[in-house]
């Protein structure tokens, strides 16, 4: 028994080290929230830990310990002392530390002011929306930007399902309600990219509901919103210009829009700048003219019951020219 | 032992054989294919185990297939469809057709033998709930082979499970298959409470009632007070389904969050619904293995009265993440981290019993599997707390860290009490004990292979690998995680595969008694018995009877306690007062009957038929099940013209009891509160719609309410009807006479009910109201569809007594009859008038 223990506890040590890795992982924080979080994850973690050991310990002396410790164990005071006063101090002692972090997230919300970003949860993509001063917005899908070191407020809503937003590595989830909309704050302490997944159970493709988020120096935050914020680039290439054709005429633009052209659909991801995202179909294939082909024909099979119909009515010149396309939306 | 303390045992005198031969006759097992219609609870209780054994090995291979398809990311194993339905069908078993009937089954099998009782109050009541528990459940769990199983999770969140995101009957199955498992729930209920306060031996006080039955009558209350949430919440559920009352359609003033709100105020007391028993068992088995009685009796009784107190407090912490005002998220997070205090208080009991052990404590296998539930509870209480921190809960909320916490609590809190049970108590109900060879390596494979599955599962989810995902990219940091967490598993089923071996070769069930009392434990099933349970029925003057009572078992079989015959000639057991457990009356019982089978057959397919929408055979059905009921109940209130009976001691009994010291009138005070809980859960969710949608309420946005003379036309009817119903049980003839008034009072009786009913759905509909229309409108008439459920029930009662009356079986003696039908009315026309002043008065106040 005891060996079994100790070799349990080893190989629990080892775990916890190299727990901190991972492009999704809660215990690498890239924000405030996240960081703060994971402080008095580690508090409580040491103390479960040291609450455990105890009782193990209590355990063997119950059990081979010398007859004076088995004597006071066997006392109902001790009953009352391990099992009342013990936790009772441990208890307030956690608590107090999560009120005192959940009342300082609720403070900043209320600081952060008005939301400057909504995201819509949909089966099963993300639509982000910036909101400029102007009053314009600016659409965009599963890609999450920020600029470092700003507490922003996210306004969270869904379409149809309940979804959770959820960033690892710069705070916690909440969820998208129908109905109702929420509100995170979230501010990004250093530059980076990070991964985040829907974390309520919605149906079909739940699994491959994720995101990225790009936390941007300001400067370029900025510059990278005005580009956004532009209409989409000109096909250039004999290639590109048949993709274009091809996307229009194919019924592309009843679902998808891409500002500047006629296509203003608007129940599947804004593509107008889509070349310029890390991932497609919500962080489910890499950003690349092969990963557009392949979605175009066979998307039910990459990603089964997503609302998009296969479109196999393209030859392979077809395709290469759609997806020559779509990568240049940059 | 003296031979004067012999003398002043309640029946000293010897006794003749004659005795047990007709006890002998009288519990005589049903032989061969009519084994189905046997009540006895050793046949019923063995019947519902091996169900409920039988459901945790389907729900655990599927749990195989689950990490199976995780072993490796982008597998491609199971595909997206059928791994949701899957993780649906394994949760949804687990829960509900395995973890409450298990507990149940015990409480069935072993409450009686703790009690000395000769059975359940109910016998017939518990193999109704196991047969329709069997069918149901194995229709359910079948879905799963053609892809008709539900898929929106064990959960169901709305809107994900309405019909416009999952059309086709997947997740009605899901809705039936909870139809069930809340059936036999209820009826459990019942048996356990009225079992453990009214079947107690002679002497034996509450005071020195087992622990088990202490946590077994404490998790009967909490079913009684948390299963009727979920009752309602899956009736709005199947209706918005059906018929588009729109409950939690946030569009037309519902919300999604209702239906989490009803969900987890069942679903948290659920997990100590299953946890109690539990801990009753391993209260049970640690002193007999130390040889000393449990240190702290009254802490843990206190600690069991809390843990269910508590655990009414915490359903929100399952909805943290949904954006409720830190407010509240504070309160609901300190009462999910005083819940642990009760569960402290218990560890440290059981740890100084151990450690007061005279002698040593004795390592067998099931204390083995008690102390490896100690470690694994620890761990999974301690990651309780640290969930019940909001904001570490908003990190690690429904990811694999959750998934590794709640397996901790519910294998470590249950399975592996469970599986200490099967070890420790098969003895008692099989002719040969379980390897303690094999047992041991049970133990060891199901130990190890539990922590090497589930513990690095906090770390995939700190790693951040959300639950319910069917498949998870390379790379991401879960790979090797999952790996081992699917070797684990493995070596788990490993486990659970050697201990079905073991009971292959060892397990030879017999309800004849088991092989004596080989812990050498100091409770009373060890005692002595047959298929009649003990010979006679002891008088308990301790809390271990078998350690302090030196001779009992001997005296107990040999006849000299209380009963040690048939005399009714008949089953029957002593029903004793709640408190003191003072011999009060002769329970006579019912014996096998194809009446409950009939039922049990005939409400399954009830609520199969209605499942596929095939309507009219299930109607058909409905009746048969109805009717089957009504032959089964026929002969449950026998004549009670015999003379008191004497059961030794000194004491006379009579043989027949109405009114509030009958086992009848305290089991429908149960399934009344149980009512009454489903009630309030109504006014809760009409309130809770009010306030997050007051613009679809009258008079503002929906038409305006009828005038008051409506419901005070239906309040004045439920009065009358009252009056007559209190007429009707003033009017009972002597015993074999007649009284030509009282039919007619009766009717009058079920006819103002229903007019009154009839009256409230009436008014609002001509005001132009629809159900359909928005939530307050879908409120108002469910008020009333509950309303009718309780008047179809008394108009069946009703009739019932009539046919009693015309029969010459009512009179003012015989009378359990209208009694129940009779509590049961008074209860519905209080429920009416209030929801009267609810519906009515409610939207003229508020606006």
């Amino acid at each position: 028994m005891k060996r079994v223990l100790e070799r349990c506890s080893g190989a629990a040590l080892l775990l916890v080290l190299s727990a901190c890795t991972g492009e999704q992982s809660a215990l690498v924080s890239r924000g405030r929230e996240a960081s703060e979080i994971g402080s008095l994850f580690w508090i409580a973690t040491a103390v479960s830990a040291a609450v455990t050991i105890l009782v193990i310990i209590a355990i063997m002396f119950a059990l081979w310990g010398p007859p004076t410790w088995k004597d006071l164990l066997s006392r109902e005071r001790a009953v009352l002392l391990g099992g009342i006063v013990l936790p009772v101090l441990v208890l307030t002692y956690l608590l107090v530390q999560g009120s005192t972090l959940l009342q300082a997230g609720v403070a900043r919300t209320q600081r952060s002011g008005e939301p400057s970003i909504t995201i819509v949860g949909k089966r099963w993509w993300w639509e982000v929306i910036y909101h400029l001063p102007n009053g314009e917005t600016v659409a965009s899908a599963n890609e999450l930007r920020l600029p470092v070191g700003r507490p922003i407020s996210v306004r969270l809503e869904t379409a149809d399902v309940i979804h959770s937003f959820w960033a690892p590595q710069l705070g916690g989830k909440l969820d998208m309600i129908p109905g109702r909309s929420n509100v995170i704050t979230l501010e990004a302490t250093e530059p980076g990219t990070s991964r985040g997944q829907c974390a309520e159970y919605c149906g079909g493709a739940h699994a491959l509901m994720a995101f990225y988020v790009v936390a941007l120096p300001p400067k370029d935050y900025r510059a990278w919103l005005s580009r956004e914020a532009a209409d989409a680039r000109t096909p250039q290439t004999e290639q590109e210009r048949l993709g274009e054709r091809l996307f229009m005429t194919s019924g592309c633009g009843a679902c998808h829009t891409v500002r500047g052209t006629e296509a203003r659909g608007v129940i599947a991801p804004d593509l107008t700048h889509v070349g310029s995202r890390r991932s497609l179909a919500a962080a489910t294939l890499p950003n690349d003219e092969e990963a557009f082909a392949r979605w175009i024909a066979e998307n039910q099979h990459i990603k089964p019951e997503n609302l998009m119909p296969e479109f196999d009515v393209f030859t392979p010149q077809q395709l290469e020219a759609l997806s020559a396309y779509l990568s240049s939306l940059k | 032992m003296t031979a004067s303390d012999e003398k002043s045992l309640p029946n000293p005198a010897p006794r003749p054989q004659s005795e047990v031969d007709d006890l002998l006759r009288a519990w005589a097992t049903p032989k061969g294919f009519r084994i189905v219609t046997a009540v006895n609870n050793t046949v019923i209780g063995l019947i519902y185990i091996a169900a409920a054994l039988l459901f945790f090995l389907l729900a655990g291979a599927l749990g195989v297939l689950i990490r199976t398809q995780l072993a490796v990311p982008e597998n491609t194993f199971l595909n997206q469809d059928l791994y949701n339905q899957i993780f649906t069908v394994h949760g949804t078993t687990m829960m509900f057709l395995f973890a409450v009937p298990a507990m149940e089954a015990l409480g069935v099998m072993l409450l009686p033998q703790m009690l000395a009782a000769r059975d359940l109050p109910f016998p017939r009541l518990s193999a109704f709930a196991v047969w329709a528990y069997i069918i149901g459940g194995l229709v359910f769990f079948s879905t799963v082979f053609y892809g008709l199983a539900p898929r929106g999770g064990w959960f169901m969140y709305t809107p994900l499970t309405l019909k416009e995101f999952s059309p086709g009957d997947n997740a009605d199955f899901w809705l039936l298959g909870i139809g069930f498992i809340e059936i036999s729930a209820i009826a459990g209920a019942i048996e356990i409470v009225v079992g453990t306060l009214r079947t107690r031996p002679p002497g034996m006080s509450l005071a020195k009632m087992p622990i088990f039955a202490w946590a077994m009558l404490i998790f009967a209350a909490m079913i009684m007070l948390a299963f009727p949430a979920v009752i309602f919440g899956t009736m709005l559920l199947e209706i918005e389904r059906s018929f588009g009352w729109p409950f939690f359609t946030a569009a037309k003033g519902g919300d999604p969050l209702l239906w989490q709100h009803l969900f987890w105020f069942f679903g948290h007391p659920e997990v100590y619904i299953i946890f109690l028993p539990a801990a009753g068992l391993v209260s049970m088995i640690v002193p007999t293995m130390a040889g000393r009685p449990l240190v702290g009796y009254r802490p843990i009784v206190v600690a069991l009265i809390g843990t269910g107190f508590f655990s009414f407090g915490l359903w929100v912490h399952h909805m943290f993440t949904t954006g409720i005002p830190a407010l509240s998220l504070g309160f609901f997070s300190a009462a999910s981290m005083a819940v642990a205090i009760p569960s402290g208080i218990q560890m440290f009991a059981w740890i100084a019993t151990i450690a007061g052990s005279k002698g040593r404590f004795r390592i067998t296998t099931p204390s083995l599997f008690v102390l490896g539930f100690l470690f694994i509870f620890t761990i999974g209480g301690l990651t309780g707390v640290m969930v019940a921190l909001v904001p570490i809960d908003l990190q690690v909320h429904d990811t694999y860290f959750v998934v590794a916490h709640f397996h901790y609590v519910l294998i470590g809190g249950m399975v592996f009490p469970l599986f200490a049970t099967f070890y420790y108590w098969a003895p008692m109900a099989s002719r040969k004990q379980l390897s303690e060879k094999l047992g041991r390596w049970v133990f060891g494979l199901m130990f190890v292979g539990f922590n090497v599955a589930f513990f690095p599962m906090h770390l995939t989810g700190l790693r951040g690998m959300p639950r319910r995902v069917w498949t998870y990219p390379e790379g991401v940091g879960w790979d090797t995680l999952n790996m081992i967490s699917t070797a684990g598993a493995y070596m788990l089923a490993a486990g659970v595969l050697l201990f079905l071996l073991d009971l292959a070769l060892n397990f030879r069930p017999t309800s004849a008694g088991g092989e004596g009392n080989p812990w050498k434990a100091g409770s009373l099933e060890w005692l002595p018995s047959d298929i009649y349970s003990t010979r006679s029925i002891p008088l308990i003057t301790s809390r271990e009877p078998l350690w302090e009572q030196p001779g009992l078992e001997r005296q107990v079989e040999e006849g000299h306690h209380f009963l040690p015959n048939a005399p009714t000639g008949g089953r029957e057991t002593i029903v004793t007062s709640p408190i003191e457990a003072e011999p009060e009356y002769i329970l006579r019982m019912p014996g096998p009957s194809w009446t409950h089978v009939t039922a049990a057959v005939f409400t399954a397919g009830f609520f199969l038929l209605l499942t596929i929408k095939l309507v009219v055979p299930a109607i058909i059905c409905g009746v048969v099940a109805i009717a089957a009921c009504l032959a089964w109940t026929w002969s449950l209130d026998p004549s009670p013209g015999r003379k008191p009976v004497d059961i030794g001691g000194g004491i006379s009994l009579p043989t027949y009891m109405a009114g509030p010291r009958s086992h009848s009138w305290w089991a429908m005070v149960v399934l009344i509160i149980v009512i009454a809980s489903l009630y309030t859960a109504y006014v809760f969710s009409y309130l809770y719609l009010w306030v997050v949608s007051p613009e679809v309420w009258a008079p503002v946005g929906s038409p305006m309410l009828p005038a008051p003379s409506w419901p005070l036309g239906s309040a004045a009817l439920a009065v009358a009807g009252t009056a007559s119903m209190v007429a009707a049980t003033r009017l009972l003839p002597e015993p074999g006479g007649r009284n030509a008034a009282l039919p007619w009072a009766i009717a009058a009786a079920a006819i103002c009910l229903t007019s009154a009913i009839a009256l409230e759905i009436a008014g609002h509909w001509l005001t132009g109201l629809r159900p359909t229309e928005n939530a307050y409108s879908a409120m108002v008439f469910m008020g009333s569809a509950l309303n009718a459920q309780l008047g179809f029930a008394i108009v069946v009662l009703l009739g019932f007594a009539t046919a009693r009356y015309l029969t010459g079986k009512l009179n003012r003696e015989r009378r359990v009859s209208i009694e129940n039908g009779a509590i049961l009315y008074y209860y519905t026309a209080a429920q009416l008038v209030a929801g009267l002043i609810l519906v009515h008065g409610f939207p003229r106040v508020a606006v």
